[in-house]
């Protein structure tokens, strides 16, 4: 922990916005209530649209320069629409989303093709997708010939080989096709993909979730190390929580298209607030007998209920084992700071944490 | 006396295009009614295949099974297709990774329990579907009469695995097999069926085979563990044993390689090198030779042995962790 200034400032009362305790307060990225909403549409002639699916629903946050954003939730919960809509894969319903201090909502053309260019995307199994017929080399050459980076010759070959030794393989694999490697070379090939446009950010959705635990750690400790080279600054969006709290800083838990609790990763880890984040965070498997014979599971009850007709108030409402009569089922909670930096959207927050609540026992 | 015994189980594929893959090389194990048994491993390593293998569900053509597996004393392998069906509803309940695959899309999801009941233990109809209701009532399945008429597609992935588990548990099977059965489900509905898998267990003395890679989901459920590698059992040992002492380097490797929600943020993770895709086979000496810091020439020569090296464990290496810690001991 380099933050020494924490300790001297008192956190309660920072202007509205520019909290100097936040970690963030240089920031790459600034989301404010975000949302993404999807049509359902009816019917083949008229095509009415007969609802929406909420599936990014008010999300507002700051990822610093630098820094590792992590943001976490089960299936379907936005993650990946948050993601794509950073990058203009998905257009935003409304809200903003500024990078580097600009809006993006009024860009097009070149101007939008050159902020494009610094935020890149890396996928859960980014080559797959990809036209088997390709070498490793087109492939990569592709986006720097796209963004005026291919000066052609020995400075490309050069470049094209430095950028396979950061990624950990060697310069014959730009020869190769996707289908010639494993699941890890290949992610990692999606990486150097990624990163030879010489991105500022990126967004890195599910990573490592479809690789070998003994693969996952290599691409994992790749991120870190490409991070440290390159003075990246990485959006890592997965559902495994322990993924999330070994590469991120700061992280954001999301619940049905919005942010149910943010902070520091340690803090989130050692004081969760939200009855969400305790459910989840006590539902993680480790690998410790001793552990698993004594933790508590917060069982939640149910299915996660479809963001097509999310709950009133709080989203949680349905599933929450502290839920209470008031203001639960009709009130949404905020996002609020509770105090350094640590935001949460729970009504009870602090009579959870103090004990005053307890969680209901059955239905 | 053991429930099942499995008996130096080998399967392989022979195709005639392909090289022949030496799918599972050797596995023997026993599991003791109301035990939990693991196996885990990374993708490929054989898991999936044992499992299909004790449950007589491999494809004939092209597949050569050897070996033996016995369940309180009938010789499994040498049932006839038929047999084997019988045998399967009965004494044997399965639950697979994805529960789509498995559930009748066209078969409502009552029908297709209490047809099991009525099939299996000889029921009217009009028992088999109480007693239907009943087991989606125990699973978890809130509304169960109204459930009872829906099909697969309508319900979610979690409520699918619980239907899924009351049509393996319909005939009160003796031993269940779960291979990977949470590992489509996100976290909180995973803890609430291996919750379930575990009250079972104790309820009604059930044996489960638990097939997963997922180490911490072995820590929480299993009294035994086997850690599989390229279809051989490289490590036995108790729960607490195996991870507080990993003796095989693919073991402890496993272990280091995971990310750990109660571990300091930075702490750098000690990956494993290279991939499974790197196995040698077991002829030209340890599989896990190219990937192994702890090799010795002798490695790359001889395939090292299953041996017992104290009660309830075993282990397949030549130079296991901890063994130059534990010669200076006895020096
Ligand atoms: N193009 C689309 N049209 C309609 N609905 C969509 C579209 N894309 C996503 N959705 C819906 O929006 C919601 C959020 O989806 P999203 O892919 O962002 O979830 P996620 O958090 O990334 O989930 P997962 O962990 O499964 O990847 C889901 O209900 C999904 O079905
Ligand atoms: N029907 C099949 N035909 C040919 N090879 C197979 C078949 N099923 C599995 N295999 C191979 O057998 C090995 C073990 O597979 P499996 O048991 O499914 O692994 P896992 O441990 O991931 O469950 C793999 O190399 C796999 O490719
Ligand atoms: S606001 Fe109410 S329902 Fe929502 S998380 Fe807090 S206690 Fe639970
Ligand atoms: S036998 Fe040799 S190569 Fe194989 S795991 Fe043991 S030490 Fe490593
Ligand atoms: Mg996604
Ligand atoms: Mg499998």
């Amino acid at each position: 922990m380099t933050d020494s200034s924490r300790t001297i400032t008192g956190s309660e009362t920072s202007p509205v916005g520019t909290d100097p305790s936040d970690p963030a307060a240089d920031s790459l990225l600034e989301i404010d209530d975000l949302r993404v909403h999807f049509p359902i549409k009816r019917g083949i002639v008229l095509d009415r649209t007969v609802g929406h699916v909420y599936a990014v629903d008010g999300v507002s946050l700051r990822v610093g320069r630098g820094e590792t954003y992590g943001l976490v939730g089960e299936s379907g919960c936005g993650k990946s629409t948050l993601g794509k809509a950073v990058l203009r894969l998905e257009r935003p319903t409304g809200g903003s989303i500024r990078f580097d201090g600009t809006d993006m909502a009024g860009m097009s053309g070149e101007p939008l093709r050159r902020m494009r260019r610094r935020m890149q995307m890396v996928f859960q199994d980014t080559l797959s997708s990809l036209d088997p017929r390709q070498s490793v080399e087109s492939l990569l050459v592709e986006g720097m010939r796209a963004h005026g980076l291919d000066k052609g010759g020995e400075s490309t070959e050069r470049e094209l080989r430095e950028l396979l030794s950061s990624v950990g393989l060697p310069s014959s694999a730009l020869r190769k096709y996707p289908h010639e490697f494993s699941g890890g070379q290949r992610q990692r090939i999606g990486i150097a993909r990624a990163l030879a446009v010489r991105p500022d950010l990126v967004v890195a959705d599910e990573p490592v979730s479809a690789l070998d635990v003994s693969v996952q750690a290599q691409v994992l400790n790749l991120l870190e190390d490409l991070q440290e080279e390159f003075g990246l600054t990485y959006l890592v969006i997965a559902h495994d929580l322990a993924v999330v709290r070994h590469v991120a800083r700061r992280i954001g838990v999301m619940y049905l298209g919005g942010l149910v609790e943010e902070s520091d990763s340690d803090v989130l880890y050692e004081q969760p607030l939200h009855p969400y984040t305790r459910a989840l965070l006590s539902a993680v498997p480790v690998p410790e007998p001793e552990v698993e014979d004594r933790r508590e599971r917060i069982l939640l009850s149910g299915d996660l209920p479809s963001p097509a007709s999310p709950p009133t108030g709080c989203r949680f409402h349905t599933r929450c084992p502290w839920r209470q009569p008031t203001r639960c089922d009709s009130e949404r909670p905020e996002l609020r700071d509770v105090g350094g930096g640590h935001r949460v959207a729970c009504h009870y927050a602090e009579e959870i944490r103090d004990g005053i609540i307890t969680p209901n026992s059955g239905e | 006396m053991a429930l099942l015994e499995v008996r130096d189980l080998s399967v392989r594929f022979v195709r005639k295009s392909e090289p022949t893959v030496s799918a599972v090389d050797g596995v023997s194990f026993d599991v003791h009614p109301g035990s939990t048994v693991g196996l885990v491993g990374e993708s490929g390593c054989g898991k999936s295949v044992t499992s299909l293998a004790i449950m007589g569900l491999l494809p004939g053509r092209g597949t050569e099974v050897s070996g033996s597996v016995n369940l309180e004393g009938s010789e499994l392998l040498r049932l006839s297709q038929r047999e084997f069906d019988r045998r399967r509803g009965k004494d044997l309940g399965m639950v697979f990774q994805d529960p789509l695959t498995s559930l009748n899309p066209v078969v409502p999801i009552g029908l297709q329990v209490s047809e099991v009941i009525e099939r299996h233990r000889g029921l009217s109809r009009r028992d088999a579907s109480r007693e239907a209701a009943r087991l989606l009532d125990r699973v978890g399945i809130p509304d169960p009469d109204r459930r009872l008429k829906e099909y697969s597609h309508q319900l979610s992935g979690g409520m699918r695995q619980r239907a899924l588990i009351a049509m393996a548990l319909a005939c009160e099977p003796r031993l269940l097999i779960a291979d990977e059965p949470t590992t489509a489900l996100d976290v909180t509905i995973q803890a609430q069926i291996l919750t379930l898998l575990k009250e079972l267990v104790a309820e009604t003395g059930t044996a489960l085979i638990m097939i997963t890679h997922d180490l911490g989901v072995v820590a929480g459920m299993c009294d035994e563990v086997n850690v599989l590698y390229a279809g051989r059992i490289v490590e036995r040992a108790q729960r607490h044993e195996l991870f507080s002492r990993p003796r095989h380097p693919y073991t402890a490797g496993l272990m280091a390689s995971v990310p750990r929600l109660d571990s300091p943020r930075g702490q750098r993770l000690a990956p494993i090198e290279g991939s499974v895709a790197d196995n040698i086979p077991w002829e030209g000496g340890c599989a896990f030779s190219p990937r192994c810091g702890n090799a010795l020439a002798v490695c790359g020569e001889r395939a090292p042995e299953l041996e017992t090296i104290e009660q309830g464990r075993l282990l397949r290496c030549h130079n296991p962790i901890g063994a130059a810690e534990l010669e200076r001991a006895h020096d």
